[in-house]
């Protein structure tokens, strides 16, 4: 019980003494807003979170919204290219050899990098976002599903042999089932990035969403809604993460 | 005409240290409904021994034939029960054991698959856990659900390896009598080939025992670096069904027994007498060429 409390009391704590941190530098920088005046300015944006007023000044769960849909759409691109692959290279040593430079050369390159790319091979804005999107956030799904395949114990590729098992059959019965809690791991990872991702491509392309928001507020000089935008991507991104670890462990647990 | 022949394969492992042969021109030869132990001790070659006789790997040089043709993979006809189950973790012990089935046998429709696999779930007495998860499942129950995979596609060879090296004494016990009545009932004739470290139970099953004679020790590979040979087969003619408690006081269990041990000791003894660290003199001597199983 005392235990329940502390968990509770001292994170608590924590978010109090950042809040402090955050007002003692709004009185050292003139130009950033105090969280008393964050909360007062983004208030409308928070107390009415859904209601749209114009193409840009919309309620914060309606911008999240954009946000997320872009996100979702980008991050199942990503996977469903990412798995394939993952399992084609777990499957088979002379592919990675043959792609290993080339993933590892492409892997860390920035959102900001591939979105003109996309630009220039989309002419518009959205699929060139979710083209970033993808791109970006494809490589820990590749990667841990890769890992999945070849952490198969030799015991079940026996099995796999000792049944005479067609090659679909034992893709279907054996591979995937014993790859699935790594692919989970890459997937959550992925959704991480893609959801990093989203701002960038969102601030170059200026598409409504919690992104664009911060970058249009940026540039009409309200710096409260910048802090707002911010905190809103990071719960976000928290809920998202919970979310997948929760589906994660459930799967681990088969 | 014996039924399962290898004829002088050889089998070599690349390891950090070089090149480790296991086998080394080891024939063996099997008849039809027979069934086979082969006896050594840990690290002699035996699970590598099964694994080609059963197809799961290839020999190097020599070939192994099941009823006359050369077996290249494994054969249809032959099921393979592991020392550590090999149960699929995500599927329920009928899963597991259809999964087998519909394998083997395409021509049944689904019901009849199913059927099958229950039968042969409740022969091994798991009726009741039908639906469970193998880590539902105590090491014995997970073993009978292993053995349930191997007979239920009526298999003509099924290999053994070390079947309850895992299992604790009682159920082991237990285990071995049902895979006895399993061997009997089966209206066909099923030739086995068993892998163990226990002459007890080699004994309890078989009709012939091959002891596996671990090669020489070459130190100038680390221990065990020299290929392990097959020894004289021993037959065990003894009647069915036979027990544990019969076997400690029958003569002819003692005298197979003694036999058995004689042959694996006398290869300890002979490691031991060539324990001086004289690898080359060593090996050209003592490298035993295998004996022709009479």
């Amino acid at each position: 019980m005392t235990k329940r409390i502390i968990n509770l009391v001292l994170p608590l704590c924590g978010i109090a003494l950042a809040v402090i941190a955050w007002w003692a530098a709004s009185r050292m920088v003139s130009d950033l807003p105090s969280p008393a005046r964050t909360w007062e300015e983004s208030k409308l944006y928070i107390l009415e979170p859904l209601s749209k007023r114009g193409e840009t000044d919309q309620g914060i769960l309606l911008l999240a919204y954009y946000s997320l849909l872009r996100v979702a759409r980008g991050f199942l691109l990503g996977i469903a290219m990412g798995t394939p692959i993952g399992f084609l290279l777990g499957v088979s040593r002379t592919l990675t050899r043959m792609f290993d430079p080339i993933m590892q050369v492409l892997r860390p390159i920035s959102p900001l990098a591939w979105l003109p790319l996309g630009l220039v091979l989309f002419q518009k804005s959205e699929p060139a976002a979710l083209f970033a999107i993808a791109v970006c956030s494809m490589w820990p799904t590749v990667i841990n599903t890769m890992m999945g395949v070849r952490a198969i114990p030799q015991d079940y590729w026996n099995v796999a042999k000792v049944l005479r098992l067609s090659r679909v059959t034992t893709f279907t019965k054996i591979i995937v089932p014993a790859t699935l809690p790594y692919m989970f791991t890459g997937y959550r990872l992925s959704l991480g990035i893609a959801w990093l991702v989203i701002v960038a491509s969102e601030m170059l392309t200026g598409t409504p969403g919690v992104g664009g928001f911060l970058w249009q507020e940026y540039n009409s000089l309200v710096y409260a809604h910048i802090l707002l935008a911010i905190i809103t991507i990071g719960v976000v991104g928290f809920v998202l993460d919970r979310l997948m670890g929760m589906a994660e462990t459930k799967l681990r647990t088969i | 005409m014996s039924f399962i022949k290898a004829e002088g394969i050889s089998k070599s492992f690349q390891t950090a240290a070089g090149t480790r042969d296991v086998l080394r021109h080891v024939s063996l030869a099997i008849d039809r409904g027979e069934f086979v132990s082969i006896v050594g001790a840990m690290g002699s070659g035996k699970s590598t021994l099964l694994s080609l006789l059963s197809g799961l790997t290839q020999p190097d040089t020599g070939t192994v034939s099941v009823g006359g043709t050369v077996t290249r993979g494994v054969r249809n006809d032959s099921a393979v029960v592991f020392q550590n189950y090999s149960l699929l973790p995500w599927f329920t012990a009928l899963e597991n054991v259809r999964l087998a089935v519909e394998a083997a046998c395409p021509e049944l429709s689904k019901h009849e698959q199913r059927a099958r696999a229950t039968q042969t779930l409740e022969r091994v007495g798991l009726s009741n856990a039908l639906h469970k998860r193998p880590r539902q499942l105590s090491g014995g129950m997970r073993q009978r659900v292993a053995i349930a995979r191997a007979f239920a596609t009526r298999p003509e060879v099924l290999f053994l390896d070390e079947p309850f090296g895992a299992l604790d004494a009682l159920t082991r016990e237990t285990l071995q009598q049902e895979l006895a009545r399993l061997c009997r009932d089966d209206d066909r004739q099923v030739t086995t080939v068993m892998i163990t470290n226990s002459v007890e139970e080699a004994i309890l099953l078989s009709d012939r025992i091959v002891p596996m004679i671990p090669g020489p020790l070459d130190y100038a590979r680390g221990a065990r670096g020299a290929p392990a040979t097959l020894g004289t087969p021993i037959p065990v003619d003894l009647p069915r069904p036979r027990t544990t408690a019969q076997l400690a006081h029958d003569e002819q269990a003692t005298q197979a027994r003694a036999h058995v041990v004689a042959a694996l000791t006398a290869a300890l003894g002979k490691k031991r007498s060539n324990s001086a660290p004289q690898p080359d003199a060593a090996a050209a001597v003592l490298r035993p060429v295998a004996e022709e199983p009479r």
